[in-house]
C-alpha cells in the first residue's frame, strides 16, 4: 500500500494557478488537497468536477482526473460520473451563483436523491468571473454593478436549501482556516450520500472583507461556533458561552451568569436525525448569535447510486434476458419459413 | 353464405377511432399484432390527441390507430382507410377525409344519440350524410347496448362493463378479416392476470362481437388478405421507440460498455425511457433528471466515466441541451442524442409528427459546433441507425444526433430480428500507453482522439468547455482555435468512410429523382413505386445520413432532369443540399400537417412537376 502515501504535491497539477492573489481559494483547494492525499484513496479514483465561475477553474490546478464543465450542471455531470462508476471519489467544486442561482435546481435534487458526491460550495457572495454582480447569497441591499442602489431580494442560506432537500450532510468552513477544512472535507468524504460543504471564501477584488465581522481575529472568537460532535457547543476567547435552549428557542448563555452550568449548554450531535436543531444552528447569525462552523449534519440514509448498482444487481438475479439476442426474441416472435 | 359479400385485397387500411378513453390505441395495436401473427406484414399509424382525456364526444378527443396489412411488403400505413371503426359521431367527422371511397363504416349506433350528434359538432341526424360518405357501406351495430347484454352476469358496475366495448369492436373486425383470436386472448390473460372477471369480462365481450358478425354476415362484408411474402426467419412487431431503445442495447453490449440514459418524460420520446427503464436485467442504468438539461449533463458524465451514454428527447428538449451538446462537441466525448421529432416551434403538436428540427440538429448550438447526424427511414430502422449512432460516437469520439419522429416511434411493424453475430462490431477507442497519452492527440486518418476515463491509473488529465491545447489545458492562442475549429469539423465530415454510400430505388437515370429523408421512407418509396407503375422515369434516393452526406450524393443527382425534395417542414433538407451539394435546382414537395405524408400527395406533387 506504500503507494497510496500521497503528500500534497501529488495533487498539485502542473498548470499555473490564476486566481488573484490573496484570494481565498488558494487556502481551500490547499485543504482540498490535502484532505485527498491522506484518504488511502488511488488518485486515479478521484474525479472533480466544476461549473463555470473562478472556483470552477479548480480541476485544471488538480493532477487528478477533471472535467471543467457548463455554469450550473456540475452536480448533473458529476452524478453521471457517479453513477457510471461509483468506486469513483467525485467531487464538485462550485459558487454560491453556479450552485444557486443557475445550477438551482441541479443542486436540491442531487441532495434530494444523496449521490454520493463532494460538493463543495465556494460562497463569496459576488459573481467573481463576471466582475462584480451581486449572486443569490448576497445580503439584502447589497450594492453591486447590477445593483447600484441596493438589492431588494432576500439570499439564499445554503443550509437551509440543504435541510430543505432532506440533505444528509452539511458542513461549513471558511477560508483561512485551512484547519477546520481539513477536518470538514474529511467527514465529508468519508460520508457516504451527497456531503455539502459551504465555505465562506472571500473575493479580494470585489467583495473584500465580506467576512471580517466574522473573521477578524479581534473578535472571532466570540463570533464563531465551531461545532463538534458530541461536545458542549462553546465559544469565546475562554469557551464562557455556549449555546443553550429556551421555549424551543436557542439562546447564547454565559457560563456562571444566571445558574448557566456547562452541563446545560446543548451538546451537538450531528447524527441527530431530526433536523430542527441542525436547522436552528444554521439560521444562527450576527449579531444574537455566532456563527456556526463545522459539520452541522452528517445523518445516513439511501446512497443513490448505491441503490441503481442494488437494484440491478437484485432484477439480474431473476433474469429471463442474459444477453440482446435474449431479449429480442423474447415475447411475441413467429416463424416465417419462407415461400 | 350466399348473401356474405366477400372482398379480396392485396392490402387493406383499418381505422379504429373512438374516444380518447374508449381504448382504441389497444385495440389498435391488439389487431395489428394480430395480423402480423396471420403472417401479413402491417404497418400502423396511432394518431391521437396530446390531452389525456379530452371532453367526451368531441371532435378534438378523437384518438385513431389506423394499420394497413397485406400480402406483399407494406410501407405505410394507408393513405385512406378502407374500413372504420367508428365508437362515436365524432370519430366519424374526424375521421370522413381519411376514408377510401366506397369503403365500409361500422359504428357503435347505440352512442349516435341527439347529444352526441351535437357535440360532434353535426347539424342534421344523418352524419353520413354531412361528411359525403353515402355511398359507403355503413353497418349500424348496437355495440353499447350488446356489451352491456351480453356482460349482465358479471357482476360488474356499469362503468366497467363499458370499458369493454372496445373489445366487441374488436371480436367484430376479427370476424371481418378471419383473424384468429387466440393471441388476444392470451394477451387479455396475461393484462388483467390478477382479475379473473375482467379476464372473462373482456373475452366474452370479444367473442360476442365476433360471433355478432358471423350472425349477422349477409350485413357484414368480410375480406380477405392472405398472407405475405416475406424473408425467412423470426419476427416480432417492434415500434420506433422501441427499436429505438433495442438497438441502443445491442451497441453497448456489441461494444462491451455499460449502457447510461439520462432522460426526462417527454412526449414522444418517453418509451424510449421506459424501454430501457425495464432492462434492468440487462444493466442498464436510466437516471430520471430533474430537466432536459440534468438529462445531457448526466450522460456527459456517464461519457467522461467510460459508459455509452445517451440522452433522449423531443424538439423543445432538445433546445434544452444545445449548450450541453456544444459541451460534448468540445471535450469530444462519445454521446448519443436521440430526439423524436414532434411538430413545432415551442409546444407546438406534441403527438404529431414533422420533420422540423434538422436544422436545429445540424446547428442549434453556440459558436460552430458540428455533431453527426443520423435519421431513421422506418420504426424496425431505428434499431439500426440507434445501433450506427453509437458505433460512430464511440469509434470516432463525436456527439452523434439520431433523428427519428413521433410517426416512426408510435408506428410499428413486423421486423426480421437479427442475431446480435450479424451486428457489426464496435470499438471504443480507450487510451493503452499512460506515458504517451495526451487528451487530444488524435488518429492521424480519423482525426479522433483517445478516451481515458477516470479508474485509469496515470492517464489523469483534465478536459472542459473552454479552448483547450493537446493536453486538455485552457489555450487562448488565436492560432490554435482557428486549428481546433475547422479539426473539429473535419472530424465529423471523416465519418463519411464509416457509412454507406446513397442507395437509389429505381434506375440510375430518369426524369424525377425523389429525395428524403428519416420517416418518410415508406410513403416516398411507395409513391416513386407506384409512378414506376404507369411507367413514368422516376427514381427514390433516401439519406439516413445527415452529416456527413454519403460520399457519392451528386454523382446521383446529376443523372436526373429534375430532383424534388419531399420533407415534413419548410424546406429544410433542400437548404441544405443547396449549401452542401450546390449546381442543382431543388425542387420541394413540404407539407406541415402533424400528418405523414400520403402517397397520393406525392405521385399527384411528382406528376405536376413532370408537366412544368
Amino acid at each position: 500500500m506504500a503507494e497510496l502515501e500521497y503528500t500534497i504535491k501529488d495533487f498539485k497539477s502542473e498548470n499555473e494557478v490564476r486566481w488573484c492573489p490573496g484570494c481565498g481559494d488558494y487556502a481551500i483547494m490547499n485543504a482540498i488537497q490535502r484532505t485527498m492525499a491522506g484518504l488511502g484513496v488511488p488518485k486515479e479514483n478521484f474525479a472533480v468536477i466544476s461549473g463555470i465561475g473562478c472556483s470552477s477553474r479548480f480541476p485544471y490546478y488538480m493532477n487528478t482526473f477533471g472535467f471543467h464543465t457548463i455554469h450550473g450542471r456540475a452536480s448533473a455531470v458529476a452524478s453521471g460520473v457517479k453513477m457510471a462508476n461509483p468506486s469513483l471519489n467525485v467531487w464538485v467544486v462550485t459558487g454560491d451563483g453556479d450552485a444557486l442561482a443557475i445550477g438551482g435546481n441541479h443542486f436540491i435534487h442531487t441532495v434530494r436523491r444523496n449521490m454520493d458526491l463532494n460538493i463543495v460550495l465556494f460562497n463569496n457572495r459576488i459573481y467573481g468571473l463576471t466582475k462584480g454582480q451581486y449572486s443569490p447569497t448576497s445580503e439584502r441591499g447589497f450594492i453591486s454593478k447590477t445593483s447600484p442602489f441596493g438589492t431588494i431580494e432576500d439570499p439564499f442560506q445554503p443550509g437551509q436549501l440543504v435541510i430543505g432537500s432532506r440533505g444528509t450532510f452539511f458542513a461549513r468552513g471558511i477560508d483561512s482556516n485551512v484547519k477546520l477544512g481539513e477536518t470538514i472535507f474529511k467527514a465529508a468524504a468519508k460520508h457516504k450520500g451527497t456531503s455539502v460543504i459551504e465555505v465562506f471564501q472571500n473575493c479580494v477584488i470585489y467583495n473584500m472583507g465580506v467576512y471580517s465581522d466574522i473573521t477578524d481575529p479581534k473578535f472571532r472568537a466570540d463570533r464563531q461556533l465551531i461545532l463538534e460532535q458530541g461536545k458542549p457547543m462553546l465559544f469565546g476567547a475562554d469557551h464562557e458561552k455556549g449555546i443553550v435552549m429556551e421555549n424551543g428557542r436557542l439562546k447564547v448563555a454565559t457560563i456562571g451568569e444566571n445558574g448557566v452550568a456547562v452541563d446545560d449548554i446543548l451538546i451537538h450531535d450531528a447524527f441527530e436525525t431530526d433536523p430542527a436543531l441542525h436547522l436552528a444552528l444554521i439560521n444562527m447569525s450576527l449579531p444574537e448569535f455566532p456563527v456556526a462552523l463545522g459539520v452541522i449534519r452528517s445523518v445516513s440514509a439511501p446512497v443513490y447510486d448505491e441503490e441503481m448498482e442494488k437494484q440491478i444487481t437484485h432484477i439480474q438475479k431473476s433474469r429471463k434476458n442474459t444477453c440482446v439476442d435474449d431479449l429480442l426474441n423474447s415475447g411475441n416472435t413467429w416463424e416465417i419459413s419462407g415461400n | 353464405m350466399k348473401d356474405a359479400r366477400v372482398i379480396e385485397m392485396d392490402e387493406v387500411a383499418i381505422r379504429f377511432s373512438g374516444d380518447s378513453g374508449d381504448g382504441m390505441q389497444l385495440t389498435g395495436t391488439l389487431f395489428s399484432d394480430a395480423s402480423a401473427l396471420y403472417g401479413n406484414d402491417i404497418s400502423t399509424f396511432p394518431d391521437y390527441p396530446s390531452e389525456i382525456r379530452a371532453p367526451q364526444g368531441t371532435v378534438g378527443g378523437v384518438s385513431g390507430f389506423q394499420v394497413q396489412f397485406g400480402k406483399k411488403e407494406v410501407t405505410t400505413p394507408g393513405d385512406f382507410a378502407h374500413v372504420l371503426v367508428a365508437m362515436n359521431p365524432a370519430a366519424v367527422k374526424a375521421n370522413a377525409r381519411f376514408m377510401n371511397p366506397g369503403g365500409t363504416i361500422v359504428y357503435d349506433s347505440d352512442s349516435f344519440t341527439e347529444k352526441n350528434l351535437k357535440k360532434a359538432g353535426f347539424k342534421t341526424d344523418d352524419p353520413f350524410k354531412e361528411c359525403n360518405l353515402e355511398d359507403f357501406t355503413i353497418i349500424a351495430v348496437p355495440v353499447t347496448s350488446l356489451t352491456q347484454e351480453g356482460l349482465k352476469g358479471f357482476g360488474l358496475d356499469n362503468k366497467s362493463i363499458l370499458r369493454s366495448k372496445n373489445m366487441f369492436s374488436l371480436g367484430l373486425v376479427c370476424w371481418m378479416f378471419s383473424r384468429p383470436l387466440d393471441y388476444i386472448e392470451e394477451f387479455i390473460h396475461n393484462k388483467f392476470a390478477r382479475k379473473p372477471v375482467i379476464v372473462d369480462a373482456n373475452i366474452k365481450a370479444l367473442h360476442d362481437g365476433y360471433n355478432y358478425g358471423m350472425n349477422l354476415q349477409h350485413l357484414t362484408p368480410t375480406y380477405i388478405v392472405h398472407s405475405a411474402d416475406i424473408e425467412k426467419g423470426t419476427y416480432r412487431n417492434i415500434n420506433g421507440n422501441q427499436a429505438t431503445a433495442w438497438g441502443l442495447l445491442a451497441a453497448a453490449e456489441k461494444s462491451g460498455l455499460e449502457l447510461f440514459l439520462g432522460s426526462y418524460p417527454i412526449t414522444p420520446a418517453t418509451d424510449i425511457l421506459i424501454a430501457l427503464s425495464e432492462r434492468k436485467d440487462l444493466g442498464v442504468k436510466t437516471f430520471q433528471a430533474e430537466d432536459e438539461i440534468a438529462g445531457i449533463s448526466s450522460a456527459i458524465g456517464a461519457a467522461f466515466a467510460g459508459d455509452l451514454a445517451v440522452t433522449t428527447t423531443s424538439g423543445p428538449g432538445l433546445a434544452l441541451k444545445s449548450e450541453a451538446i456544444g459541451l460534448a462537441v468540445m471535450a469530444e466525448l462519445p454521446l448519443v442524442i436521440v430526439n423524436v421529432q414532434r411538430g413545432g416551434p415551442s409546444t407546438g403538436l406534441p403527438t404529431k409528427t414533422e420533420q422540423s428540427d434538422l436544422l436545429q440538429a445540424l446547428y442549434g448550438r453556440n459558436g460552430e459546433s458540428p455533431v453527426v447526424v443520423l435519421a431513421a427511414g422506418t420504426p424496425s430502422d431505428c434499431f439500426y441507425y440507434a445501433f450506427m449512432a453509437a458505433k460512430i460516437a464511440l469509434e470516432r469520439m463525436v456527439p452523434v444526433i439520431l433523428l427519428t419522429d413521433g410517426f416512426l416511434g408510435n408506428g410499428s411493424e413486423p421486423w426480421r430480428i437479427p442475431e446480435m453475430k450479424e451486428m457489426p462490431s464496435i470499438l471504443p477507442r480507450f487510451a493503452k500507453d499512460a506515458n504517451s497519452f495526451q487528451a487530444y492527440n488524435r488518429d492521424p486518418n480519423s482525426l479522433a482522439r483517445e478516451w481515458a476515463v477516470p479508474g485509469m491509473k496515470g492517464f489523469e488529465h483534465r478536459i472542459g468547455g473552454l479552448e483547450k491545447n493537446i493536453t486538455g489545458n485552457v489555450s487562448h492562442d488565436p492560432e490554435n482555435h482557428q486549428v481546433n475549429t475547422r479539426i473539429r469539423e473535419e472530424k465529423v465530415q471523416k465519418v463519411k468512410d464509416l457509412i454507406p454510400e446513397l442507395e437509389l430505388f429505381g434506375d440510375i437515370e430518369g426524369d424525377v429523382l425523389v429525395v428524403g429523408w428519416g420517416g418518410t421512407y415508406g410513403h416516398l418509396i411507395s409513391a416513386a413505386g407506384e409512378l414506376r407503375k404507369e411507367g413514368k422515369r422516376v427514381s427514390h434516393a433516401h439519406f439516413f445520413y445527415i452529416k456527413p452526406l454519403p460520399g457519392n450524393s451528386a454523382g446521383i443527382f446529376q443523372r436526373f432532369k429534375k430532383i424534388v425534395v419531399c420533407e415534413l417542414n419548410q424546406g429544410q433538407f433542400a437548404s441544405y443540399l443547396r449549401d452542401k451539394i450546390p449546381g442543382f435546382k431543388y425542387y420541394q414537395i413540404n407539407k406541415m400537417k402533424g400528418l405523414p405524408f400520403t402517397v397520393n400527395e406525392i405521385v399527384d406533387g411528382v406528376k405536376k412537376l413532370m408537366e412544368e
